[in-house]
């Protein structure tokens, strides 16, 4: 068995809103699958299909080859389930969540397994302290380990980082990594798209349905374009003035801007005097690797 | 004309000291970025600004209004927008607004007008029977933040308002912040993405309840990092990571997208040195290392990770 999960036309409505609109993909195992889009493009839909929360209107998910449909609690023993709003409980502590957890799952001797799990989150010392009272990062921590105490084979996370610092979001990220490492596969759903650069494969989706689907560095080369970095001030003025005076594509991003071109050379002298002509200050400029940011934000472009 | 002074302001919970005598100003109309890690004391900060958490020390003088003294004259001349979704999804988008109107006491022709600039804002003119919850997350982002400044306030706070949004919407979002403040409104605003901190005008960090940075985003830049920056780009980025972290010419180390920033310091000569390391293993081949300008990111990380070694 090759894929852990198989997905063949999938569908669900939401009255007229196709949330998803046939889907088929699979997932191999072991790998880090990455469920990239926009608000509303059904990555939550998608995920709670596939951890049998709710129903599909039609088409097959099988997971570890079981139909999800028919081998219900089976699968339910082998997949742990992160949502976006962890459920964890404010007035028990770190060990007590764990301990729930293991109770929901049969999990009988859980105690070597609980300590493993705090040894490798770093959560050890803070193990009787409440969970209402752990930073947020910590908190996300805990919930990750209760998913994990029944030894799922699959890991489904919702969007896990969203609202995390990113000094917490380095460090959950070692901790996935580990995972990885003894095998097990994880499928997560996220809107930043650096972080979707470190999955295996990623599907982009929107509205419903996937317009791109393979590892990040095949992604980005079918973008085929080369990408102007240019650190610059103000900012907001050059990113106007590349789309007043040329017809190319420019993406903001904090404090520089992305301009998609055919041919560096041929088109540089124009984008700078764009930027000169309209007192724009700049610090740097480079040609970067296309990011899956600059793909996506190309790609829905054109879907628009 | 300054929007908020605030002076030693500072908030006990038993022995915990959540924020530690901070002092900042905030222009009239300025985009005014609060930074700081989970747990670092921003929320307590809000609400004492918000006058919904009294400090136990200092002050806070918020639209000309102290929340130490004045806390309910503070919440009539704010605005305030969480992180979760503020509005109720089983009332429809005209139904909010009334709702929220009614809270900041408008009525009539003028809760009419405003409820017109909402809906504009939000792009939902001609909409006001949809179910709220029905609504996609970035058109209810729009709709939040025109609830929360439905009654003109001086200053909105948002906090983390795009936490969890897609990279467009969230771009969209930005330009609304932007409209917001050229008219006039100062915006107070707390993210995690770094990226977004670079569109305000001034930023303070704050770590464990202390106030370690502040300024203008390219002050921060220069006056807080003055190490070399270098970006290696390479395969099995997170492996990387954790070698580079333990090596001796390594200060720092962090990730963005598949590549990683290292902070290296006097005992880093060549870029042999980490092509050497890394393909040690065989699993890594190193494609690029460049030096780069650093980002409001690497900022925030270095002074983060400066301040756990204090």
């Amino acid at each position: 068995m090759n894929n852990i999960i198989e997905i063949t036309s999938l569908r669900k409505n939401y009255g007229e809103i196709k949330a998803v609109n046939d889907v088929s993909l699979s997932v191999n195992k072991g790998e880090m699958f990455g469920l990239v889009g926009p608000d509303g493009a059904g990555k939550t839909t998608m995920i709670r299909i596939l951890c049998g929360l709710i129903i599909q209107e039609s088409g097959v998910v099988k997971i570890l080859d079981k139909d999800r449909s028919q081998s219900r609690k089976e699968i339910q023993k082998n997949i742990g389930y992160l949502s976006q709003k962890f459920s964890l409980y404010g007035d028990l502590s770190v060990d007590e969540n764990i301990e729930f957890f293991a109770e929901i799952h049969n999990v009988k001797d859980y105690f070597k397994r609980r300590d493993e799990l705090l040894d490798f989150s770093r959560l050890k010392p803070f193990r009787n302290r409440i969970a209402e009272k752990l930073s947020g990062g910590m908190k996300q921590k805990l919930a990750l380990v209760c998913c994990l105490i029944h030894e799922p084979k699959i890991l489904f996370l919702d969007e896990p980082t969203t609202g995390v610092d990113p000094v917490s979001r380095r460090d959950f990220w070692k901790i996935l990594s580990k995972l990885l490492k003894d095998g097990i596969t994880i499928f997560m759903s996220t809107p930043y798209l650096d972080e979707a650069e470190r999955c295996n494969r990623v599907a982009l989706m929107n509205a419903g349905e996937i317009i791109a689907l393979d590892t990040p560095q095949k992604i980005k080369e079918k973008m085929n374009k080369q990408i102007i970095e240019i650190v610059c001030s103000p900012v907001r003025i050059a990113y106007q003035a590349i789309k007043r005076n040329t017809m190319l594509e420019v993406q903001m991003f904090g404090d520089r801007i992305n301009v998609v071109v055919e041919n560096y050379k041929l088109e540089l002298p124009s984008i700078k005097k764009a930027l000169t002509e309209n007192k724009v200050q700049i610090t740097d400029e480079r040609i970067i690797s296309p990011s899956l940011e600059n793909v996506f934000m190309h790609l829905i472009k054109d879907a628009e | 004309m300054n929007s908020i002074e605030v002076k030693n302001l500072t908030k006990k919970f038993g022995n915990f000291t959540s924020v530690d005598n901070i002092s900042f100003n905030v222009k009239q109309a300025e985009i005014f970025g609060f930074l700081g890690a989970n747990g670092a004391g921003k929320s307590t900060t809000i609400k004492m600004l918000c006058g919904i958490l009294e400090p136990t020390l200092g002050d806070a003088i918020v639209e000309g209004q102290s929340v130490a003294k004045n806390p309910d004259r503070v919440k009539q001349n704010i605005g305030y927008m969480s992180q979760r979704f503020s509005l109720y999804n089983d009332l429809a988008v005209g139904e909010n607004l009334d709702f929220f109107g009614g809270v900041y006491g408008l009525s009539n022709q003028k809760l009419n007008e405003r409820k017109k600039w909402v809906l504009k804002i939000a792009n939902l003119e001609g909409k006001e029977n949809l179910l709220t919850g029905s609504l996609p997350g970035g058109i209810k982002q729009r709709l939040a933040l025109g609830a929360a400044v439905i009654h003109q306030p001086g200053i909105v706070f948002l906090d983390e308002p795009t936490s969890g949004v897609d990279p467009i919407s969230r771009r969209n979002f930005w330009e609304l912040i932007n409209e917001l403040s050229s008219e006039g409104t100062t915006v107070f605003v707390t993210t995690h993405y770094l990226e977004e901190a670079e569109f305000c005008n001034n930023i303070i960090f704050i770590d464990d309840g202390k106030l370690i940075a502040e300024g203008n985003p390219k002050t921060l830049k220069t006056k807080y990092l003055d190490k070399p920056i270098l970006e290696v780009e390479c395969s099995s980025v997170i492996e990387a990571l954790v070698i580079l972290e333990k090596s001796p010419f390594v200060d720092e180390t962090s990730i963005f997208g598949n590549n990683i920033h290292i902070i290296v310091n006097e005992k880093y000569v060549e870029e042999k040195q980490i092509t050497a390391l890394l393909e040690k293993q065989n699993n890594i081949t190193v494609k690029k290392i460049s030096k780069i300008v650093p980002t409001l990111e690497d900022v925030f990380i270095h002074l983060l990770e400066m301040d756990k070694k204090k």
